[in-house]
């Protein structure tokens, strides 16, 4: 258990990052995470005052606070009318429906954890971060930075025409992925994202004109595989992952081509 | 800090420590039924209704209940002992460690989710473990009793 000496009901942006700038203090998010380890903080800085727990929707795109809940996002109708319902796909398959009501995105997306269906699938929808000072940049690129003393204040997808799919694999429900892959596709753009690498999710870019063909398909499997770096941890070896990679993948693909997700 | 929040409807009044987990006030106020199946907010065993949501309270500091409402099991008796029923009939359990978080977890569904099928319910109950069953006795009783349910009320 992490202990805190303060908990500080932060009454503005300008208060929480001030405060998040001593290493012996912290954000909290839904405390998920930070409850399986052992670090002592002095103030704990609470976010939930400031209005970041709704979703905005306006016509060119979502608006997430980092207070909303991954069930809040999961089970948000305008979300799931987009990107062929891929979002509460990924979500609904992390642990059970009582983590998903606590855990945040500001806390989950912050953490940039190497297993997160969510990074992997925001990715996909080229999605990005509004920090407090940084300003705005694309989570592919937030993702790649080491955690700094920044608030994530909301997530933004935009609403665009975007085709997507989600899958992974889990060796029993509500386990971490052993691997998880999202594949996007605008226009002639393609999107494919691979985390539970077990390493943070990464994401490689292509251009296929028209309906990709087999050998289309083959190109970006043998891209993927020999360009994104696999590894071995207790869930999986290098080799598996590569394997189940190129299997993902080709549901994600064949997925798209039906139609969307999975 | 101070804090002030209701559990099953009745008022509380308390200063508890800013890292004092959920979980743990509870029972020091006596409620038993909410317990701790693990430490790596898996097993649902803690489950509670914050605001009508359920939550696990292993992992939910205590002052972010301040001024809100809390239900556990000793507040949903009726409800309780309906579900234990079916559970009882369909012999679904053995230790009976998970029931109480089982229980509030199939009531937060049936308040939640309008006629669910067995995905759904198998996708709403996964954050709860067992580890004496194969669930599918749950499966079988959670079915009987929200038909019953739907049926009471026609
Ligand atoms: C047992 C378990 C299993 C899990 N399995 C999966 C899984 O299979 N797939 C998956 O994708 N995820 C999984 N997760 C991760 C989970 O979905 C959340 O991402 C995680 O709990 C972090 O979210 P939180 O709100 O709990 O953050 P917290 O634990 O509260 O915080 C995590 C970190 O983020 C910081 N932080 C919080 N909010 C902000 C903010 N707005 N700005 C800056 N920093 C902030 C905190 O200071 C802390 O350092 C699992 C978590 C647990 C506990
Ligand atoms: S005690 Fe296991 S999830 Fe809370
Ligand atoms: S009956 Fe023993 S844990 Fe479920």
């Amino acid at each position: 258990m992490f202990t805190i000496n303060q908990y500080v009901l932060a009454e503005s942006l300008e208060q929480a990052y001030a405060l998040n700038q001593s290493r012996i203090n912290v954000i909290l998010g839904g405390t998920l995470w930070l409850k399986m380890g052992r670090k002592k903080f002095n103030k704990a800085i609470d976010l939930s005052a400031l209005g970041l727990d709704t979703i905005e929707e306006d016509e060119d795109q979502f608006k997430i606070g980092c207070m909303c809940t991954l069930r809040q996002v999961e089970t948000h109708q305008g979300l799931d009318q987009h990107f062929d319902g891929v979002v509460a796909k990924a979500l609904e398959s992390i642990v059970g429906v009582q983590l998903r009501n606590g855990a945040t995105v500001g806390g989950t997306l912050y953490s940039r954890f190497g297993f997160s269906d969510v990074l992997t699938v925001l990715m996909a929808l080229d999605a990005s971060v509004e920090r407090y000072k940084g300003g705005i940049v694309s989570l592919a690129d937030y993702a790649a930075m080491r955690p700094d003393n920044d608030i994530l204040v909301r997530v933004l997808i935009k609403k665009d025409p975007r085709r997507a799919s989600y899958s992974c694999f889990r060796k029993s429900a509500g386990d971490f992925p052993v691997l998880n892959c999202a594949v996007s596709k605008l226009e002639d753009q393609w999107a494919v994202v691979i985390g539970a690498r077990p390493g943070r999710a990464r994401r490689i870019m292509f251009t296929v004109a028209g309906t990709p063909s087999e050998e289309n398909i083959q190109s970006i499997v043998e891209t993927v595989r020999g360009s994104i770096p696999f590894g071995t941890n207790l869930l999986g070896s290098a080799a598996y992952r590569r394997i189940l990679a190129e299997v993902l993948l080709r549901r994600n693909i064949e997925a798209i081509l039906m139609g969307g997700a999975q | 800090m101070i804090i002030n929040l209701w559990i099953n409807d009745k008022e509380f009044m308390d200063d508890v420590a800013p890292d004092k987990m959920l979980l743990d006030y509870l029972r020091s106020k006596g409620f038993f039924s909410v317990k701790r199946g693990c430490e790596t907010s898996n097993c649902g065993m803690c489950t509670v209704l914050l605001d009508g949501k359920p939550v696990l309270s292993c992992s939910t500091l205590t002052v972010r209940a301040n001024g809100k409402h809390i239900a556990t099991l000793e507040g949903l008796q009726a409800e309780a002992l309906e579900i234990g029923g079916f559970m009882a009939d369909e012999g679904a359990e053995q230790c009976g460690f998970c029931n109480p978080g089982f229980i509030m977890n199939v009531i937060a569904m049936k308040r939640e989710l309008k006629d669910p099928g067995e995905d759904q319910i198998k996708k709403y109950l996964m954050g709860n473990l067992c580890r004496c069953s194969g669930y599918m006795g749950q499966l079988r009783a959670i079915k009987k009793y929200l038909a019953a349910e739907k049926e009471g009320a026609q």
